[in-house]
């Protein structure tokens, strides 16, 4: 006699009670508070942001610390929460050349008005365990140096002044959003940028890294990789003009590749652009890089058959939670459908086998 | 109740999933795209199938949500819970209560009234996904009504394997006109998709409604010489006897003793509260869960 | 005189769904009558097609008004309540209006790659019964019989399928459906 086992309400109750015990870990160790991780693990709270898509330290830490540390599962906290906030209206372009940097490279020029600044950054780090950070202590302060404070023109106006970098053709007032609509294609480069932004930093980075090493090969140099402050301004109806409504951090990465020419019109450099929510530089230069690889057809060049070049292949396979998804469900039961493939195989093996024990009796 | 809208989404939101709804009925068996949102559950996990559910319940409807035919699969209680927080419908597990029965692999075996409706959750809608990539060709391919590959693919399988190798999934055309994916149902339920309830489709990560209205047409591919089967195991439940539903297999001792048994959860009960018992059953009792 | 800022939904998440469930049983089986109420616009529109506006339409979908429909308190009440911008036949979703006023072959009817990108029109009728026209097709377990204003326009538009205009029939509280698919005799 066989009673069929029920429970599926009860395990879940018992895993969600399990795993609030796990998250919190051994008791006697103080709990992390969420201005700690907003603090101290600045650069997965700007992640997760990035690919959340919301501006928001506060939720992004708390994400973190709700999904023990998985980034990919904090990220989908925040995407599901902002799916359910109303939509009030789109903000002015942010003015990036307005930019408070706190770090600004050039690769193409030695020196440019607002100067190099090096930033935090984990450039020149030997990368050797720092043993004592295992041991809390406080920090010695770093200099300061007077902040340049207004305009720092884009590196690319300067080669936009001799009209050596392309321009970009205008895009509509409001761009599409790809949150709103489905995705369809061919997708404006608006909707490519949006998609890249908010793309798997791992898989946004391979695919540039194909383009580096032969996949359709764009010679990038980094014109420029600004990360700073910017103000977001947003026109209010009713008052018929834009007003400030807060500040956020963004990474810019403007790329100049090689340059295209024809007959016609004399060579020019070419731009891949990369914006991104708070300090993520390795996602903005990946992103110009892919950019730039998939505006092949706008920009004449052949189709390489390269993978960063496939726009559908790129947009439709950079969203982590969507790939996270589907990939984890084969994990769900699939009882039914794996039945009816076993009946099928064993009816197809019993054919065989039949047809063959004829021919060897023949 | 909840601090959410009723059923979830804002209604925005299910205003343009109600405009894809009508569009896909409007048209039978074309995959209609729509903005499909984040929900609080992975993608791939059913979340077309829960949105189409959010835009189309109302709050005196009773649910149903299973997966793999069974009400109690973990997946299926997560989304059964899901919408009893959000939208307080009353919930069942008996398919003859149900106003709305959301659906993972599976159509319950019991014949669906004109009054019900089936939601299912659907991984990949395009059945021509598998034989090509790009979604931009086959958008062309559906536009075009050229489905050759289809056939193609199907008379390949004969040659190879003497049979065709599609078990579940299987292509069929709707009303003459679209090749269209049933969702992974196994090939045993593709007769029962021409019914008189509503069936709507939901793929959320490829952001696809699509509707099979009352009645319709929907005719399994298949060839002259080789005509469409619908297969089961060839066994009857072992714990309530019928020989009509789809089983699923179990492995019981370690030198891999079978034992088969609905998948329909709520049929094999209802069965064997009338009485019926298979070789292995026991007489229903209320406490065996 | 009708206030614009009244006769919208009381409950809307309630009222949207119930009326929604209506409008879907009506496309999904043509020729049956369903109730939908909870609204009261200005006139000439009926509550039936108030209902429908109110609960399919919003700022991204231009909605067309038809001839005697494409009044001041129409347009003023259509747009508070939903924000559904009001445009020319050919850029419009949704169409408002009587029979004779539709200019028929202004709307989009989709495109091979996009059939659903095609117009839903709500025809205002001052009668609704079943009887009439026969009904065949997808929705229907036979043949079905409902009162259309004339049958030849329908068997043209079915004759586009799978492009083709989709026609929700409002009247009073009551609404049914008329897609591309139906064969009309």
């Amino acid at each position: 006699m066989y009673v069929a086992v029920k429970g599926g309400e009860r395990a879940i109750d018992n895993a969600h009670a399990w795993l609030a015990e796990e998250r919190r870990g051994d008791s006697s160790v103080p709990e992390l508070s969420l201005a700690q991780i907003k603090e101290q693990m600045a650069l997965a709270v700007n992640r997760v942001m990035a690919e959340g898509s919301l501006y928001d330290p506060d939720l992004a830490a708390l994400a973190i610390k709700q999904a023990r540390g998985d980034l990919i599962e904090a990220i989908f906290l925040i995407r599901a929460y902002r799916t359910t906030l109303p939509r009030l209206g789109g903000s002015e372009p942010i003015a990036t050349e307005d930019m408070a940097c706190d770090r600004r490279v050039s690769a193409t020029f030695k020196d440019a008005p607002g100067g190099q600044v090096l930033g935090p950054t984990f450039d020149y780090t030997h990368r050797l365990l720092d043993f004592k950070l295992a041991a809390e202590g406080a920090v010695a302060a770093a200099p300061v140096a007077p902040t340049h404070e207004g305009h720092t023109p884009h590196i690319m106006s300067f080669l936009d002044k001799e009209g050596l970098i392309q321009p970009e053709p205008p895009g509509p007032d409001v761009p599409d959003d790809l949150t709103r609509t489905p995705l369809e294609l061919p997708a404006s480069r608006a909707l490519r940028l949006q998609s890249l932004t908010r793309g798997d930093e791992g898989f946004v980075l391979g695919m540039a890294y194909s383009t580096q090493r032969g996949y359709a090969r764009n010679h990038a140099f980094v014109a420029e990789l600004r990360i700073g402050v910017v103000a977001v301004e947003m026109e209010i109806a009713e008052l018929g003009f834009a007003i400030e409504i807060g500040e956020i951090t963004v990474t810019e990465c403007e790329t100049v590749n090689q340059f295209q020419g024809s007959k016609t019109e004399p060579p020019q450099f070419t731009r891949g652009y990369g914006l991104v929510f708070g300090m993520t530089e390795r996602k903005a230069i990946s992103m110009a890089l892919v950019d730039r690889a998939l505006r092949w057809k706008e920009l004449g060049e052949d189709n390489l058959g390269a993978p960063a070049q496939d726009e559908e292949f790129v947009l439709y396979h950079c969203d982590n939670i969507q790939a996270t998804g589907f990939l984890e469900h084969i994990k769900l039961p699939h009882y039914v459908d794996f039945q009816s493939e076993l009946e099928l195989i064993r009816k197809l093996r019993r054919e065989a086998q039949g047809n063959m024990s004829q021919e060897a009796a023949q | 109740m909840s601090d959410y809208n009723f059923a979830y989404l804002d209604e925005q939101t299910k205003r343009m999933i109600r405009r894809a709804i009508l569009k896909g009925l409007a048209i039978p068996g074309y995959q209609v795209p729509f903005a499909s949102r984040e929900m609080p559950m992975p993608y791939g996990w059913g979340t077309g199938g829960v949105q189409v559910s959010a835009a189309v319940l109302k709050p005196d409807d009773t649910f149903k949500v299973i997966d793999q035919g069974a009400d109690d699969t973990t997946n299926a209680v997560s989304i059964r819970r899901f919408f009893q927080k959000t939208a307080g419908v009353a919930v069942t597990e008996a398919t003859e209560e149900a106003s709305v029965i959301q659906t993972r692999h599976r159509i319950p075996e019991a014949e669906l009234r004109a009054d019900q409706i089936l939601v299912y959750q659907v991984p990949i809608p395009e059945p021509l996904r598998f034989l090509e990539p790009s979604e931009v060709e086959t958008r062309k391919m559906h536009a075009l009504e050229e489905y050759g590959l289809m056939h193609v693919k199907l008379y390949e399988d004969i040659s190879q394997h003497g049979d065709i190798a599609t078990a579940y999934a299987y292509p069929v055309k709707v009303e003459g006109r679209y090749v269209m994916d049933p969702s992974p149902i196994p090939k045993f339920d593709n007769p029962k998709l021409k019914m008189a309830g509503i069936q709507l489709f939901g793929a959320g990560r490829e952001q696809r409604i699509y509707a099979i209205p009352p009645y319709t047409d929907v005719v399994s591919l298949d060839f002259e010489d080789y005509p469409f089967q619908p297969t089961k195991a060839d066994h009857a439940c072992d714990l309530c006897g019928a020989e009509d539903s789809y089983l699923d297999e179990l492995i019981m001792d370690d030198a891999g003793k079978r034992m088969f048994m609905c998948s329909d959860t709520d049929y094999c009960a209802t069965r064997r509260k009338g009485g019926h018992i298979g070789a292995q059953g026991a007489p229903h009792r209320e406490d065996a869960a | 005189m009708h206030e614009v800022l009244e006769g919208g939904f009381n409950d809307v998440p309630v009222q949207a769904a119930q009326a929604f469930r209506a409008v879907m049983t009506a496309m999904a089986r043509p020729g049956d009558i369903v109730q939908v109420c909870g609204a009261q616009p200005p006139a000439p529109m009926s509550v039936a097609a108030g209902a429908v506006v109110l609960t399919l339409c919003d700022p991204e979908t231009p909605i067309y008004l038809a001839g005697s429909h494409d009044t001041e308190q129409v347009r003023a009440w259509i747009s508070f309540h939903t924000g559904a911008p009001c445009v020319a036949a050919h850029d419009a979703v949704f169409a408002l209006g009587v029979w004779d006023d539709l200019p028929l072959g202004a709307f989009s009817i989709g495109r091979a790659e996009y059939p659903d990108r095609s117009a839903t029109l709500i025809v205002d009728s001052a009668h609704l019964a079943n009887e009439g026209a026969v009904l065949r097709g997808p929705g229907i377990d036979g043949t079905a019989r409902l009162s259309l204003p004339e049958t030849r326009a329908f068997q043209q538009n079915a004759a586009l399928f799978p492009l083709g205009l989709d026609f929700l029939f409002t009247c009073d509280t009551r609404l049914a459906a008329l897609p591309r698919t139906t064969r009309v005799s």
